[in-house]
């Protein structure tokens, strides 16, 4: 009994010691836990620079994104009454529709780009984060940036549709179809088949003011903040399509711009900018920190999953815990001893 | 209740000998089950030819629904029970209570395995779920990789440490002519392997849970929002499969009218206290230490959660850690069902009622969509009736169960 109550005791001792290792560990890399590094612009990194101020809310981009991408137009059943098949009238990016122009309104809307009283538009569709969540999220790799354009592309043959990039998406950009039996994630893959083909986006392609611009993303910041440096109502040579390109701009007043780029550092950076005259927010452009959450989650499962060494070195003193008990218990154990021979 | 009558040192050998229920299968409890099985297999069927739209609310502003909510972020925390009590048994070494554990194995054999059907169930591409054991499209920085893999090879294991009770109920001649015998040496001198890793990975998967959530940043409410949360969802994991235990021993001694474990169950609740003590200085010291406590007394949507939700969680405490209360078996019952539901409202406020994607998005589910869970769920305990029916799961002393309600 002494023995016995010895044995217990030391067994427990050793366990108490397992278990607050065990706990102690991951405690304190939590406490010491930081983010993973953030990501940098990849080198040839293309995007677009959204100018609302520009945009007179045509949909042209939403139609030429449709016939880019094999995409259907969209019919809301609270519009259906009206629109009997014949116009798109998607309100928000979905399944079908993978960019979209939506519109803010405020009181009489007697002006373009005035918070009050007045009316703006803004485009809705993937900004290719620098650092994404979508990817950081997706199980399966269906999610890619390119290393030099650093365009997001989805591949659906390896997708499983569990959905968690667009759950985890700070701009709620990538849709799955709810509607199909074999739905598939939706997003904007910036017009990757056309790239190729040295064409440009089909959005900025058929953009009539310039309003959604081309470009490598450092020009384009750089022509962003040439913008904001404009005196409003200037008038400015906006170029179309690409910037620098040999399509012929046009003159227009400058507008009266919010005094910031949004894009360039949202949610560590993305490759889209835009220039608003009306807050951000109020054009459900979030408000993000300058961290990447992909940055925070990442740096949690590194921390605990280093090298697979906590998990191991957990396992091996459950190994020699659970052995020596289990042990000790079934040699007591006057039921499992029928045909237990030479285990010893 | 004399608690010392059990000790550690000399398990009653009574308690140990697991046995078969018996009686009828089909029974009217069974029966209604059965229905709802039917009636959510009906949707499943929907799901399947139609689409996930026709049968859910799920949107792309809440692209995650109940079924991966309570089927499997609350599900499997009800399916901790086997973890909970072989971190207990095996690890702290605590054999007094070792007559539990079949039968919180069995739970967490079904509450896992069911997650991983509703799994199935919700994957928007599931003919390509496959994938997920691809060496090629592995994604090792997702913590959803690691949630399916780890929860996949935890199923594995729940079915190898529960597969004793399958070979001890074999007739011998169907063993020997398998040679079965075999395996039953095997498992009982390695079972301290698949034992260990029953306790790791449930850790891995149960954190995991939490670090999911790291991913929704400024979506989710700051009352919710903390690195601390893999932590968090490890201690309530933990809390819940010991609550789990409780109240599958009450729920099944009072149907079938088996001996008290009362004993054992005022002791495991002690457990549970410390367990959910431990949360709540964890929960409000990480919400002093980042200021953000005020936002608890906003009284706005999500203070109100979180208010009802710490309150669930405080309540148990004030009756396990009192001899007096606990001793009461209504109350003990009553902080048991408390603890339960303050596990999976924190679990359902951190995935869905304290986000808000923006872009004025809502979700309630749909009919159809909760029958499914409600289908899935009777299936688990269907599945658990027969079982334990049919195999050496509950301890023995049943001889007097003649004439049981059901």
């Amino acid at each position: 009994m002494d023995l016995e109550r010895r044995q217990f005791l030391r067994g427990a001792a050793g366990a108490i010691a397992t278990t607050a290792a065990a706990v102690a560990a991951p405690v304190n890399e939590a406490a010491a836990f930081g983010p993973r590094e953030p990501k940098t612009l990849p080198p040839k990194a293309v995007g677009m620079l959204y100018d609302s101020t520009l945009c007179v809310g045509c949909k042209a981009c939403v139609t030429a994104c449709k016939q880019a991408n094999g995409k259907p137009p969209e019919q809301p059943e609270a519009l259906a009454a009206w629109n009997q098949g014949t116009w798109d009238t998607a309100e928000d990016i979905s399944g079908k529709t993978l960019n979209v122009i939506r519109v803010y309104q405020d009181g009489n809307m007697s002006q373009k780009d005035r918070e009050q009283d007045g009316y703006a538009f803004v485009k809705r569709h993937c900004l290719h984060c620098v650092d994404p969540s979508c990817i950081s999220v997706c199980p399966v790799s269906a999610m890619q940036k390119d290393p030099v354009t650093g365009i997001v592309t989805h591949n659906p043959d390896a997708c499983i549709g569990c959905r968690y990039c667009v759950y985890g998406c700070p701009f709620n950009v990538p849709q799955y179809q709810f509607d199909e039996p074999f739905g598939q994630i939706a997003k904007c893959q910036f017009c990757n088949h056309l790239q190729a083909e040295g064409k440009l986006p089909a959005c900025c392609d058929v953009c009539p003011t310039g309003a959604s611009l081309f470009g490598l993303v450092e020009e384009l910041q750089a022509e962003a903040e040439r913008r904001l440096a404009q005196k409003p109502g200037a008038p400015y040579e906006f170029p179309r399509g690409k910037l620098g390109g040999d399509r012929p701009g046009h003159e227009a007043p400058v507008g009266e711009y919010q005094p910031h780029v949004y894009g360039e550092k949202e949610s560590g950076g993305t490759q889209v900018r835009y220039l608003t005259g009306v807050p951000h927010e109020k054009l459900g452009l979030p408000e993000l920190p300058d961290h990447a959450y992909s940055a925070v989650s990442e740096g949690m499962q590194h921390t605990l999953y280093k090298g697979m060494i906590a998990p191991l070195a957990l396992l091996g003193g459950l190994v020699v815990l659970a052995r020596r008990n289990a042990k000790a218990y079934h040699d007591e154990d006057p039921t499992q001893t029928d045909d237990e021979e030479g285990t010893r | 209740m004399n608690v010392s009558n059990f000790t550690a040192e000399s398990p009653d050998p009574a308690l140990e000998n697991h046995q078969p229920l018996g009686g009828a299968i089909v029974t009217k409890p069974f029966m209604i089950l059965g229905l709802f099985v039917l009636i959510g297999g009906y949707f499943i069927l929907r799901r399947f030819l139609f689409g996930m739209g026709d049968v859910s609310h799920m949107s792309n502003g809440f692209p995650i629904g109940t079924w991966v909510v309570l089927d499997v972020v609350i599900g499997t925390a009800f399916g901790c029970g086997g973890f909970a009590m072989a971190l207990l048994v095996y690890i702290l070494n605590r054999n007094v209570y070792h007559p539990l554990i079949r039968p919180a194995l069995l739970g967490g054999v079904f509450g896992y395995t069911l997650a991983g059907l509703a799994v199935m169930i919700d994957l928007g591409r599931y003919w390509n779920a496959f994938n997920l054991l691809l060496p090629w499209y592995a994604q090792i920085n997702s913590v959803i990789f690691e949630v399916a893999l780890c929860v996949m090879a935890y199923v594995t294991v729940l079915w190898i440490e529960f597969w004793p009770a399958f070979l001890e109920r074999m007739p011998p001649a169907f063993k020997k002519r398998f040679n079965l015998h075999k395996m039953q040496i095997f498992l009982r001198r390695y079972m301290y392997v698949f034992i260990a890793l029953g306790v790791l990975l449930p850790t891995m998967h149960q954190s995991s849970l939490g670090s999911v959530l790291l991913i929704m940043g400024s979506k989710l409410s700051p009352l919710w929002y903390t690195t601390w949360l893999p932590l968090l969802f490890l201690i309530s994991a933990l809390a819940m499969g010991y609550g789990v235990v409780m109240l599958e021993s009450t729920l099944v001694q009072r149907a079938f009218k088996l001996p008290s474990e009362a004993a054992l169950l005022i002791r495991l609740s002690r457990v549970g206290a410390g367990l959910l003590t431990l949360f709540l200085v964890v929960r409000i010291g990480d919400l002093l230490a980042r200021g953000q406590l005020g936002l608890a007394f906003a009284f706005d949507r999500y203070s109100i959660l979180f208010l009802i939700e710490t309150t669930l969680f405080a309540a148990p405490i004030l009756v396990f850690a009192s001899k007096r209360r606990c001793a009461n078996s209504r109350l003990r019952f009553l902080a048991t069902i408390s603890l339960l539901a303050a596990g999976s409202l924190y679990r359902m406020n951190g995935y869905l009622l304290a986000i808000n994607p923006g872009n004025g998005w809502t979700y309630f589910p749909s009919a159809p969509e909760l029958l499914i869970t409600v289908g899935v769920v009777c299936l688990e305990i269907m599945l658990y009736l027969i079982f334990i029916k049919t195999l050496p799961v509950l301890p023995g002393r049943i001889a007097e169960v003649a004439g049981r309600p059901s």
